[in-house]
């Protein structure tokens, strides 16, 4: 399953990013296929940014140089729905004007044409993370647990080639972070997607179990500290 | 049994006018007939006034039977202000629309006219003496169907009735009305608040100071000429010495004035006037009939007489159904039509025919005809005072506003 | 994504000329004649005469000086009386209460609640008759000046009446913020009293989103034509009625002197504004070192009661006015000093209605349309400009809320003639939405800019195109702040008088326009029946804005309106 030819993984090519002229961050590292980079940094320091990048929503007052490579293709100038890159944010923001299923199948390639399909595997996505039989509810009445769990599942079937996380577990209480954690790692694994995790959670980094990467918060003058650059290769 | 006989000739009566006025109409002229070819088919937007709804019924029943009987159709466009109708052409004429105009007939007299006159806004003179029904237009008893407000028709505009100052008391708060502007004064001062008129340049205020006018200058002839600036101080001394008097104890002592006829009759009807005026004859019978004014309100007319006047019907320069507007007056000027605008249960508006030309049957529309209490008989509206030259009416609202209208 | 911040994109570009162009042709058909330049009139050389004459007219000053102070004073009084009692019963059950009586009350026009309000408390009014003759022995309605009075107090009221339901709408949805009710709670767990916390931390946060709505309603009220001819002084009227009447004036030549006297309206406009931004400016300086000086004031017992009198006494006007109208036009006659009408008529009522039946329709079709655009574009704009700044462009779109109407309207008119849209329903429609777009960006940025962007990054993220991501997700999300836009701008459009007869040189007729030609024939029943029928537009539209998205969210909780 797992490719590992020397394409293959995610590429943060010579990434430097700027604020109203000012250097932020910059970064070059390549994730493999199934495994995590974890970036840790206080608030502040670009890491928000650097996954808006990434995931082709930077902000207009930001410049940014560098490319983003996926799997050997050259995501940079893509808009954002081309680049199959999977986003999970803080809170799980399941779209609450639709039910649970629906914000399952609205996640499903439209190349999956039958409704009766298209049902089935987004019932299939829930029982996988044990919540068969919540379809028809408001996403609203879930546990903050559930609602991560078909955030998660809803970013999966959109069928992404890469997964950025964006302190998604910071949300859960200390005894379903763990659970959830472990599912999404595990998941990730099992398919075979280069992960980019931000938090300031060590724990967090710990459990990915793959290289951690500090960023310090940008001095005033314009010097920046930020990631050594890091080939995980 | 002769009540009996006397409906049954009645309705004889009515069906032959009809079945005349149908032969009348199966005879027309060439040119006439070319008019009603080319009127066929063709929409009238008519822009008239349209804040009473018994006129706009009868508009809307006028426009059905022109639709029948010659395929046109007329939109009736309801207006506050005709005056603004008039700047609607303006502004068409300024921006080189001379044709396809938005509006192809409009309801008329007076200052309006003399203005879209002098700017070259109508249609060309003349066609009006060219209806079929001109022929029955009291030219002779009613000066004021060719000249209007001394201005001369020249056929640019077609007569549709007749407008007469009349007064209205309410006979269960006060008995006996006062008959000379004398008598108005000494009223108004014994019982302050009761009396006020709409605040010029409203054409029912302005009216009002005209008819003070007429009644006081030292010479009236002066009147009937353009308006002469030296002249105009010692004619209008006597109307501004009685305004003078008169201000303080008006209705809310001359601070606040009525906004328009409409106003002030609502006031009577409240009780906060007693006294109000109109320019309809038949307005205080109509309104008691749609329950606007009480029952007890009855008309009068001061000696000597009151201003009166005649509106018509224009056709604006770049109306593009002007065949449809020309058929459409001729209607209005039917015997047909101007004995239901004569009954105060449609409308009560004075008739612009000479009833005594008419023929038999036609005569006998108007003959039928019952009035009302509130209406008065033709001996009781007393002389018609001629209008000023319209170059009055913007030198009096001048003087007016720097006297009373700002304090 | 990937716009290079360079060119502007289609929708500015088309927001732009749709406003702008028109404001300033119209601008343009106001100046020259008011220099003297009107050639179809003769007026082919410039020169300074316009002026002179509008000097010349008595009481011109009074008039100005009465447009200005009504339009400002009403503002004002309307922002404190908002203000000061959102401050003392934000978050209470007395708060969500009258909240839901004034919503609908935004959707009276202007007219009608003047009519309404006349009405209500004219000598020969409703509340005179309510205790005559029995408590007052009067028989005859006093002789007292209540309406029309010199210094425009009923006019003010009137004003008054009307604008606080709409600046209490803007507050209530500057209030909607995040975190609001947190800081409310903060400031009551420091001490403070709820009305210190009000003005010294929640205030200062959310008052630049009122503050675009209160300029708009100086701009608005110093220039207001129907409810001045309806309760405004009469000996001089103020500015802006004086001007509709010389530019009807059958004088023709008269027109010039009003297109000066439209730049003076324009002037005096931008001086009220002006001042009250001087007033702001100096409370702001005033005020604000008193932010921290650490005064409690716990004890507002009494300041809150007499809070919420004035919004009590403006609720019960409103609502009794209107309840007034709806006997009207039942009643056949009605004279002082019946409190309840001598005869009733309803089959006046259904002929009225009937008439009506055109106008009302031709009315719906504006109104939708006018609206349906002025929704699609305020989306399609902020959609397309994402978190852009929009600064300038706000000026822009502003530019017709900030201009009294008839200082551009009579250009507008010629403009329209000349494009050949003079008379059409499209013209009409174009002109609406010069002054319903305005209203409908104004009510639907700050729902939009206050939507979680993530939603639409998860989207996209997830496949999505752009406009699946705008349909599928930030269009439902929005729906109720969409309907509620939809209704303003469906109202704003019922309620255009001026650019609907201008625009549409009598041939497109609606309830408004029927209603001010009825009305000038003085039956009450029938002016009643219209102001009502004006009335049921905009009601009809809100009501389905709040029912719509009640009914498609019953089991959504997260989309319930939370207050």
């Amino acid at each position: 399953m797992v490719s590992s030819s020397r394409t293959s993984g995610l590429v943060l090519d010579h990434i430097v990013l700027r604020l109203d002229g000012q250097p932020l961050l910059d970064i070059d590292c390549r994730i493999l296929p199934g495994s995590v980079l974890t970036i840790m940094g206080e608030s502040g320091s670009g890491k928000s940014s650097l996954l808006d990048f990434i995931a082709g929503f930077l902000k207009p007052d930001f410049r940014a140089q560098g490319r983003v490579i996926l799997n050997g293709r050259d995501l940079t100038l893509l808009p954002a729905q081309e680049r199959h890159i999977g986003l999970m944010f803080q809170s799980p923001l399941l779209f609450p004007h639709m039910s649970v299923l629906q914000n399952l199948m609205f996640a499903l390639p439209s190349t999956c044409r039958r409704r009766q399909e298209r049902r089935d595997l987004a019932e299939r996505a829930l029982a996988d993370v044990g919540l068969a039989g919540f379809g028809a509810r408001d996403p609203a009445t879930l546990s903050g647990g559930q609602q991560t769990r078909v955030a998660l599942m809803r970013t999966l079937l959109a069928e992404p080639h890469a997964l950025l996380l964006d302190e998604p577990f910071s949300s859960l209480d200390r005894t379903r972070r763990g659970e959830v954690r472990d599912l999404v790692f595990a998941l990730a694994r099992k398919k075979g997607l280069p992960v980019l995790l931000v938090t300031h959670d060590e724990e967090d980094g710990l459990a990915a179990g793959g290289q951690v990467h500090r960023l310090e918060k940008a001095a005033r003058k314009g010097r920046t500290y930020s990631a050594a650059s890091a080939d995980l290769a | 049994m002769s009540r009996l006989l006397a409906v049954s000739l009645g309705l004889l009566a009515t069906f032959l006018a009809s079945v005349a006025a149908v032969a009348q109409n199966n005879a027309p002229t060439a040119e006439w007939q070319a008019t009603l070819d080319a009127a066929r088919g063709q929409t009238v937007y008519f822009h008239a006034w349209g804040g009473e709804p018994r006129i706009n019924a009868f508009i809307g029943w006028a426009s059905r039977e022109v639709e029948r009987d010659y395929g046109v159709r007329v939109v009736h466009v309801k207006v506050s202000d005709t005056a603004s109708v008039v700047s609607q052409v303006l502004t068409e004429k300024s921006v080189g629309k001379d044709s396809g105009g938005a509006v192809d007939l409009i309801w008329i007299n007076g200052e309006n006219f003399a203005s879209m006159k002098e700017n070259g806004l109508l249609a060309a003179p003349g066609w009006a003496q060219t209806l079929p029904n001109w022929q029955y237009v009291d030219v002779e008893n009613m000066p004021t169907v060719a000249i209007d407000f001394t201005v001369p028709t020249d056929g640019q505009e077609s007569p549709w009735g007749m407008a007469k100052l009349v007064f209205m008391h309410d006979s269960a708060r006060l008995q006996t009305p006062p008959t000379t502007l004398e008598e108005l004064l000494a009223f108004a001062q014994a019982n302050p608040g009761r009396f006020t008129y709409p605040q010029p340049p409203n054409f029912h205020g302005t009216t009002f100071l005209k008819q003070i006018l007429a009644s006081t200058a030292p010479d009236p002839a002066l009147l009937s000429r353009p308006v002469d600036e030296t002249a105009f101080a010692t004619v209008t001394a006597p109307l501004f010495a009685y305004l003078d008097a008169l201000n303080p104890v008006l209705w809310h002592q001359g601070k606040a004035f009525p906004k328009d006829a409409a106003h002030m009759r609502r006031l009577l009807a409240d009780g906060e006037l007693d006294i109000a005026f109109s320019f309809n004859p038949g307005d205080a019978a109509a309104a008691i009939a749609s329950g606007e004014l009480p029952p007890t309100v009855r008309s009068f007319v001061p000696d000597g007489g009151t201003i009166g006047n005649t509106h018509f019907v224009a056709i604006p320069f770049n109306s593009s159904a002007q065949e449809g507007a020309q058929v459409f007056a001729n209607f209005l000027l039917s015997p047909m039509a101007q004995s239901r605008k004569r009954d105060p249960e449609f409308w009560g508006d004075p008739t612009v025919l000479n009833v005594a030309s008419l023929p038999e049957s036609d005569r006998a529309l108007f003959e039928a005809q019952n009035l009302g209490p509130a209406a008065l008989s033709p001996q009781d509206l007393g002389p018609v005072l001629p209008e000023p030259h319209p170059s009055w009416v913007s030198a009096l609202e001048d003087a007016w506003s720097a006297r009373y209208g700002s304090r | 994504m990937g716009k290079a911040g360079g060119l502007p994109d289609v929708a500015t570009v088309l927001v732009t000329t749709l406003l702008a162009g028109p404001v300033l042709a119209g601008l343009a058909g106001t100046v020259l004649p008011a220099f003297g330049y009107l050639p179809v009139l003769g007026h082919d050389s410039f020169s300074i005469e316009p002026f002179r004459k509008l000097v010349s007219m008595p009481g011109l000053t009074t008039s100005a000086a009465l447009g200005f102070g009504t339009g400002l004073a009403a503002s004002l009084i309307s922002l404190t009386i908002v203000l000061v009692f959102t401050a003392a019963w934000a978050g209470t059950d007395t708060f969500r209460r009258l909240t839901r009586f004034l919503s609908p009350l935004l959707s009276v026009p202007h007219a009608a609640a003047a009519i309404g309000l006349a009405f209500l408390i004219a000598p020969s009014g409703f509340l005179v008759r309510l205790v005559s003759p029995w408590a007052t022995g009067w028989t005859r309605p006093p002789e007292v000046l209540i309406l029309h009075d010199p210094l425009g107090l009923a006019m003010t009221f009137g004003l008054v009446a009307k604008e606080v339901p709409f600046l209490f709408l803007m507050t209530l949805a500057a209030l909607n913020r995040p975190h609001v009710q947190e800081y409310l709670k903060a400031g009551a767990s420091l001490g403070y009293g709820r009305m210190a916390t009000f003005f010294k931390i929640v205030l200062p946060q959310i008052y630049p989103l009122i503050r675009l709505p209160v300029l708009a309603v100086i701009a608005y009220a110093t220039s207001v034509v129907d409810v001045a001819v309806i309760l405004g002084p009469t000996t001089p009227q103020p500015l802006a009625p004086r001007l509709v009447g010389w530019m009807n004036d059958p004088n023709l030549s008269l027109r010039l002197m009003a297109s000066a006297g439209a730049l003076l309206q324009l002037l005096v406009s931008s001086g009220a504004l002006l001042a009250y931004l001087l007033l702001e400016a100096l409370a702001g300086a005033c005020l604000r070192p008193r932010l921290a000086n650490g005064h409690r004031h716990g004890r507002e017992a009494g300041a809150r009661i007499s809070a919420l009198l004035p919004m009590l006494t403006i609720l019960a006007v409103m609502s009794l006015s209107m309840a007034l109208l709806g006997v009207w036009s039942l009643a056949r006659s009605w004279w002082f000093p019946a409190a309840l009408p001598q005869a009733w008529s309803l089959e006046r009522m259904l002929d009225a209605l009937w008439a009506g039946g055109p106008s009302l329709g031709v009315t719906l079709i504006i109104a939708c349309g006018a609206a349906t655009v002025a929704t699609g574009l305020a989306l399609w704009l902020l959609e397309a400009r994402g978190r852009r700044e929009t600064g300038r462009l706000k000026v822009l779109i502003f530019l017709p809320l900030l201009l009294p109407q008839i200082g551009f309207l009579f250009g507008l008119q010629m403009f329209f003639l000349i494009a050949g849209l003079s008379g059409t329903l499209t013209g009409v429609l174009l002109a609406h939405l010069i002054f319903v777009f305005p209203y409908a960006f104004l009510a639907l940025s700050d729902p939009w800019n206050r939507l979680d962007p993530r939603y639409a990054k998860a989207a996209s993220s997830l496949g999505a195109s752009r406009a699946r991501v705008f349909f599928r997700v930030q269009l439902p999300l929005l729906l109720r702040p969409v309907l509620v836009t939809f209704a303003v701008a469906a109202a704003v459009s019922t309620g255009q008088y001026l650019p609907t007869l201008m625009i549409g040189a009598g041939r497109v007729v609606t309830v408004t326009t029927e209603s001010v030609a009825l009305a000038s024939g003085g039956n009450r029943q029938i002016a009643a029946l219209y102001a009502l029928l004006q009335l049921a537009v905009p009601l009809a539209g809100f009501t389905l804005a709040a029912l719509v998205p009640a009914l498609a969210f019953r089991n959504r909780a997260a989309m319930r309106l939370e207050r």
